[in-house]
C-alpha cells in the first residue's frame, strides 16, 4: 500500500516534471523566435539604428567665395582668427561666466550687448561668439584656464571682410549669422537643409545676399564613429567642401571710390552704366555703413544708430531711391515728341515764362521767358514752358506708352535684392494709387508737371542711369548686372553674365541723334557748360533739380526738415558723344541746382573713365549759404499756382 | 594516491553538470572580456567568483538531503526575520530598501529566500506526504506569500516574482490541482492587463515599478530615458544578425550604447558579437542544464529531493528566461542577470549553491543504489 502509493506519486510527479519541461522548451522556442524575429526579419531595421547610433556626419562648411571688382581688387574676403564661443545650453549662468571671463581675457560692453543681441534672436544655437578676432595671447591665456569654463571654446573660424569699409557697401551687402527665420527657411527646402549644416553665416544684403547660392559653396561631410557620450572615435570617410565660387563684379572699384569720395558729406545716389553691354561700373549710395560690423551681429547701439538715422544709410538709394527726376526728363520727352510727330526739331516759339491751362499757370523758372526756343533750345537751357505745352499736346497716355520701354518705372532688372519701381504716372496707375474717389481720375492739369518731370512721376537713379544708357546706345536694351562672371571653384571655368541685348526700341536714327547732339550742348553752352568746359573729351549732359514736397516715409525730425525739403540736384549724362563707353545719372539730395551741385561730381566721374584722370584732391562740393539767391533755369515750379 | 586524492575530491560533484557549466563559464569570461572593453581586471574579478562560488557548490553538493532537511526551516525563519528586519531598519539604495546592515557587513536578505522557500517547502511537503490536502497547499502559499510580498514592499517586483516563481515550483510538481493552476494562470493575466496602463498600476505599485512594465509596452515613450535599456538592447541583438559582427566588434557594445553591459545586459553584448547561432548555442547549453536538472529531480529517492531539484532547475530556467526575455524586449526590464554570465558575484553565488544541491541530491541517490 505504502509502496504503491509512492510509485503512484512518482508518476503522477514525472507527468508534472515533463509538463515543466515542455513549459522549458516552450519557452525557448519563443526566445529563439523572438531572436529570429529581431536577427533576421527585422535584421536591417536594427542592423540601420546601430549604424544610425555609431556613425555621425560631421559637417565641413565651405570657404565662402570671394568678391572682386572688374580688375581684381578684393571687396570681399575670408580670414582665418580664433573666436571666443559660449555654448549657452552648458553654462548655468551666463552672466556670472562672462564676468568671470572677463577676468581672463577683455570682454567690452559692446561685446556683452552684441552677445545679448545673438542668444535673443537665436535660441537654437550651439555655440554664440562673445568675442572675435583673439590675440594669440589671449588665446593662451584663455587655454590655461580653460578647465574653469565648461562651455566656452577657442575656435578657430573664417570671417568675412570687407576691405572697402565703406566703399560700395550697399552693393556688396553683408553677410550675419543665421538667425531663426534664415534657418527656418532653409529647413524647409530640402536642398539647403543639409548645405548649411556647419554654416552660421549667410547673405543678408546686397550681392551677398542675392548671390548667396553661388557664394555658399558645397558643405562637406566626415563620417565620424562616435561613442555614446558622442565623443568621436574615429574618422571613417570625408568628403570635402567645394568653396564657393568667386564673383568678378562689373564694379571698377576706382571709379566706385572716386564718386564716392565726389559726393562729400552729401546724401545722394550715382549709377554708371557701360552703355554697349549693361556693365555696371559704379553704383553709389550716400551715405554708407561699414558692412564689417554686421559679420558677427552688429550691436544694438551701431544697429539704433544706423537705422534710425534720418540719413538713412541702410537704403540703397541708387535702387530704392525714388525722386522726381526733373529736367533730366526732358531729353526722353523730346525724343518722344520727334517720334510721335508731336514736334518737328526746327518747330519754336516765343517764351513768355508762363504756361495757362484752365486757368491755371505754370511758372517757367526764367522770369520772363527764354525768348525765341526751339527743341535743341528746350534742352540746352531746360526750358520749362515748352515742355508744359509739349505734355500737354502728347497726352498723359502716349507719355506712359513712349517712357515705359525705357525703364521708367520698371525695375531694371538689376542684381540686387529690393529693387523699387518708382512711378511712371498713366491714368491707369492713378485710378489704382488713390483712395478717394476725387481723386482717382486723371485730370488735365495732372500732365503738363509730368513735361518737367515733376508731379506723380518718381524713379530710381538707376532707372534715370538705364534710360541714359538706351538713349546713348540708340535704343538698344542691355539689363544692368553688377557680375561680371562667376568663377567656379572647383573648374576654375568662369560664366559669364551674358551681355545680351534683352530689347530694342525702334528709334529713329536721326531723332537720337538730334537729343544727343541737343544734349551735347548742354555741355558745352548750357546748363552743364561751366562743370564741363574744358573737359578734353565730348560728353552730353542734363542737369536736373526736382523739388521735394513731402517726407513721406521719413521719421519726424524737427530740425532736419527744413534741410531735408531743399531740392534735389540731378544730372545725367554720357561720354563719348560718338560712342559712349559710359552713361550714368546722379542725385544729390536736397542741396539745391543740378548744375552747381550734380555736374561736377559727373565730371569727375567721366574725367577718371575716359581720361584715367584722378582728381588731385576730391574737395567736397561746398553749399551756397542761401541757393534761393541764385537764378536757377533748372528750377521748376511744380504746383501751378491759382491764377488770381 | 593521487587518483584516491582526486577521487575523494570530486566524488560529490556531477560529471555531466561540470560540463555544461564550465562551457558557460568559457562564454562568461569570453563576452565578458569583450563586454568590459579588454578588460582583464573584470575577467580575473568573474575567475575570483567563479572559485569561490564554486567552492560553496562543492560544499553544498558534500551536504546530505536529509541535513539539507534540517536546516531548511531555521534557514526560512532566519530570513523571514531578516527581511522583517530590513522592513523595519534597512537601508535605502536609490529609492529602495534592500539591505540590512548585520554590523561586519550589508547583507540582502531576498537572496537567502530564493534558495529558502523552495528549501522549506520541499521540507514542507515531505513532511505531510502522506496525508496531503488542500489545507496544505493554502498553507504553502502563504509561506510563499508572506516573503515575497515584503519583498515586493521594499521594492524589488523582480526578486519578488523569482522567490514566488521558486516557491511555485514546488506547489506545482508536488501536485497542485489544475483547478487551482489554471485560475492562477487566469489571475496572471488578468494582472498583467492591470499593470500595463500606468494610472491603474500606480494605485499599486510604486511607479518605477510601473514604468519599467510601461517601456516594455512601448520603448519609443522616451529613447534617451527610460525606454534607453530596451531600445539599445534590442538593436544590439536585432544588430547582430545571423552570425554576429564577431567576438569585440559589436559596435553597440564596444561604443558603450549598452548600458549595463557586464551586468544586466551582458546577452546584448554576446547576442550582437555571436547573432542568432550563438543565442541558439547558450539557449542549448541552458536547456542542457535544465535537462540534468530534471533527470536528477525525476530519479531523486525521496519527495523533499525531487521538489527541491525541480524547484532548482526550474528556477534556474527562469532567471535565463526572465534575462534573455528582458535584453530581447519581449519582457520588462526587471534586474535578473544572466545567470551564471553576467558580472557580480552574489548571484552566481546562489546558482552555484543551486547546483551543489542538485549534486547532492544525485550523489544521494548514488549512494543509495550502492
Amino acid at each position: 500500500m505504502e509502496l504503491r502509493n509512492d510509485q503512484r506519486e512518482r508518476n503522477h510527479f514525472h507527468w508534472r516534471l515533463v509538463t515543466a519541461l515542455g513549459i522549458v522548451l516552450l519557452a525557448m522556442c519563443v526566445l529563439l523566435g523572438r531572436f529570429f524575429y529581431l536577427q533576421v526579419i527585422q535584421h536591417e531595421l536594427y542592423q540601420t539604428r546601430a549604424e544610425d547610433n555609431r556613425i555621425k556626419p560631421m559637417p565641413i562648411p565651405p570657404s565662402r567665395g570671394i568678391i572682386t571688382d572688374r580688375n581684381g581688387v578684393e571687396l570681399a574676403r575670408n580670414y582665418s582668427a580664433y573666436t571666443l564661443e559660449i555654448t549657452p545650453s552648458k553654462v548655468s549662468n551666463l552672466d556670472k561666466a562672462i564676468d568671470d571671463l572677463a577676468s581672463v581675457v577683455e570682454i567690452t560692453p559692446k561685446d556683452r550687448r552684441r552677445f545679448k543681441k545673438l542668444l535673443d534672436e537665436s535660441k537654437n544655437f550651439e555655440s554664440l561668439p562673445i568675442k572675435n578676432r583673439l590675440t594669440d595671447e589671449e588665446v593662451a591665456k584663455f587655454a590655461a584656464q580653460s578647465f574653469r569654463f565648461p562651455g566656452i571654446e577657442v575656435k578657430a573660424r573664417l570671417f568675412r571682410q570687407y576691405p572697402g569699409g565703406e566703399s560700395a557697401s550697399h552693393l556688396i551687402g553683408y553677410i550675419g549669422r543665421i538667425n531663426d527665420a534664415d534657418k527656418k527657411r532653409i529647413d524647409e527646402d530640402e536642398t539647403l537643409k543639409d548645405n548649411y549644416k556647419g554654416t552660421d553665416h549667410i547673405g543678408k544684403f546686397g550681392i551677398e545676399l542675392q548671390y548667396e547660392e553661388a557664394l555658399h559653396g558645397k558643405t562637406g561631410f566626415e563620417m565620424v564613429e562616435v561613442d555614446v557620450g558622442n565623443r568621436a572615435v574615429r574618422s571613417l570617410r570625408k568628403v570635402k567642401a567645394v568653396s564657393g565660387n568667386k564673383l568678378v563684379l562689373t564694379i571698377d572699384a576706382k571709379l566706385q571710390q572716386l564718386a564716392e569720395a565726389a559726393f562729400g558729406d552729401h546724401r545722394g545716389a550715382l549709377v554708371a552704366i557701360d552703355p554697349s553691354n549693361g556693365d555696371v561700373l559704379a553704383l553709389v549710395s550716400r551715405p554708407g555703413f561699414d558692412p564689417n560690423l554686421f559679420v558677427d551681429g552688429i550691436d544694438p547701439i551701431s544697429w539704433r544708430e544706423l537705422n534710425d538715422s534720418a540719413d538713412r544709410p541702410l537704403n540703397n538709394r541708387a535702387i530704392q531711391g525714388t525722386y522726381a527726376p526733373g529736367s533730366t526728363f526732358k531729353p526722353f520727352m523730346a525724343l518722344a515728341a520727334l517720334e510721335t510727330g508731336k514736334r518737328t526739331a526746327q518747330f519754336g516759339f516765343n517764351d513768355p515764362g508762363f504756361f495757362v491751362f484752365a486757368n491755371h499757370t505754370w511758372r517757367d523758372d526764367k522770369k520772363g521767358g527764354h525768348g525765341w526756343v526751339d527743341m535743341k533750345t528746350s534742352i540746352v537751357h531746360s526750358c520749362d514752358t515748352y515742355y508744359y505745352q509739349l505734355a500737354m499736346d502728347m497726352g498723359i497716355d502716349n507719355i506712359a506708352r513712349f517712357m515705359a520701354p525705357f525703364g521708367f518705372g520698371q525695375k531694371s532688372g538689376v542684381d540686387l535684392p529690393g529693387e523699387k519701381k518708382g512711378v511712371l504716372p498713366s491714368p491707369e496707375w492713378k485710378a489704382k494709387a488713390f483712395r478717394d474717389p476725387r481723386q482717382k481720375k486723371w485730370f488735365g492739369g495732372d500732365t503738363p508737371n509730368i513735361g518737367i518731370g515733376q508731379g506723380f512721376n518718381t524713379y530710381t537713379p538707376i532707372q534715370l542711369a538705364q534710360a541714359m544708357a538706351i538713349l546713348s546706345n540708340n535704343g538698344l536694351i542691355f539689363r544692368p548686372h553688377l557680375v561680371k562672371y562667376i568663377e567656379d571653384a572647383a573648374s576654375g571655368k568662369r560664366n559669364y553674365v551674358a551681355p545680351q541685348p534683352v530689347g530694342k526700341i525702334e528709334l529713329k536714327q536721326s531723332n537720337v541723334d538730334f537729343i544727343k547732339d541737343s544734349m551735347v550742348g548742354v555741355n558745352v553752352a548750357g546748363t552743364g557748360a561751366r562743370a564741363f568746359a574744358n573737359a578734353g573729351y565730348v560728353s552730353g549732359g542734363k542737369t536736373g533739380t526736382a523739388q521735394v514736397f513731402s517726407l513721406k516715409g521719413e521719421k519726424y525730425n524737427a530740425s532736419k526738415v527744413a534741410a531735408h525739403l531743399k531740392d534735389n540736384a540731378w544730372f545725367i549724362a554720357f561720354a563719348p558723344a560718338d560712342k559712349p563707353k559710359i552713361a550714368l545719372a546722379l542725385i544729390v539730395e536736397n542741396v539745391g541746382f543740378g548744375a552747381e551741385f550734380a555736374a561736377p561730381i559727373a565730371r569727375r566721374v567721366l574725367d577718371y573713365w575716359m581720361l584715367g584722370k584722378l582728381p588731385a584732391e576730391p574737395a567736397p562740393i561746398e553749399t551756397p549759404a542761401n541757393p534761393y539767391d541764385a537764378s536757377d533755369p533748372d528750377t521748376a515750379t511744380p504746383h501751378p499756382e491759382q491764377d488770381q | 594516491m593521487i587518483q584516491y586524492l582526486w577521487q575523494k575530491l570530486t566524488h560529490p560533484l556531477d560529471k555531466w553538470l561540470m560540463l555544461f557549466l564550465g562551457l558557460i563559464f568559457s562564454v562568461s569570461l569570453m563576452t565578458l572580456y569583450s563586454a568590459s572593453g579588454g578588460d582583464l581586471d573584470k575577467v580575473f574579478g568573474k575567475l575570483a567568483s567563479m572559485a569561490v562560488a564554486f567552492t560553496a557548490m562543492w560544499l553544498a553538493a558534500h551536504l546530505k538531503p536529509n541535513q539539507l532537511m534540517r536546516i531548511a526551516l531555521p534557514l526560512y525563519i532566519l530570513g523571514f526575520i531578516l527581511l522583517l528586519g530590513v522592513a523595519i531598519k534597512g537601508d535605502t539604495v536609490n529609492g529602495a530598501k534592500r539591505w540590512l546592515n548585520i554590523g561586519i557587513t550589508r547583507i540582502q536578505p531576498s537572496e537567502l529566500m530564493k534558495i529558502a522557500v523552495p528549501m522549506t517547502l520541499a521540507w514542507f511537503f515531505q513532511r505531510f506526504e502522506s496525508h496531503l490536502n488542500w489545507r496544505h497547499f493554502l498553507a504553502a502559499a502563504l509561506m510563499i506569500g508572506a516573503p515575497a510580498g515584503l519583498v515586493v514592499k521594499q521594492p524589488d517586483l523582480g526578486t519578488g516574482i523569482l522567490i514566488s516563481a521558486a516557491g511555485f515550483y514546488v506547489l506545482f510538481l508536488a501536485g497542485l490541482s489544475w483547478r487551482v493552476i489554471l485560475p492562477l494562470i487566469l489571475a496572471g493575466v488578468i494582472g498583467g492587463w492591470f499593470v500595463s496602463d500606468e494610472g491603474r498600476c500606480t494605485k499599486v505599485f510604486r511607479q518605477f515599478q510601473c514604468d519599467r512594465v510601461q517601456i516594455l509596452i512601448d520603448p519609443e515613450i522616451d529613447p534617451l530615458g527610460k525606454g534607453f535599456h530596451t531600445i539599445q538592447g534590442t538593436t544590439a541583438v536585432g544588430s547582430g544578425g545571423i552570425i554576429g559582427k564577431g567576438w569585440q566588434k559589436g559596435t553597440q557594445s564596444q561604443l558603450g550604447f549598452i548600458p549595463e553591459r557586464t551586468t544586466d545586459f551582458i546577452f546584448a553584448v554576446y547576442s550582437e558579437e555571436f547573432g542568432l547561432l550563438g543565442g541558439l548555442l547558450l539557449i542549448v547549453l541552458y536547456v542542457c542544464v535544465i535537462g540534468r536538472g530534471m533527470v536528477i529531480a525525476a530519479k531523486a529517492s525521496t519527495l523533499f529531493g525531487r521538489l527541491l531539484a525541480g524547484a532548482i532547475t526550474m528556477s534556474f530556467f527562469t532567471y535565463a528566461f526572465v534575462n534573455m526575455g528582458m535584453v530581447s524586449g519581449i519582457l520588462p526590464v526587471v534586474g535578473v542577470p544572466l545567470p551564471l554570465i553576467s558580472y557580480g558575484g552574489t548571484a552566481m553565488l546562489a546558482i552555484m549553491i543551486g547546483m551543489g544541491i542538485l549534486m547532492s541530491i544525485q550523489g544521494d541517490r548514488k549512494l543509495m543504489k550502492r
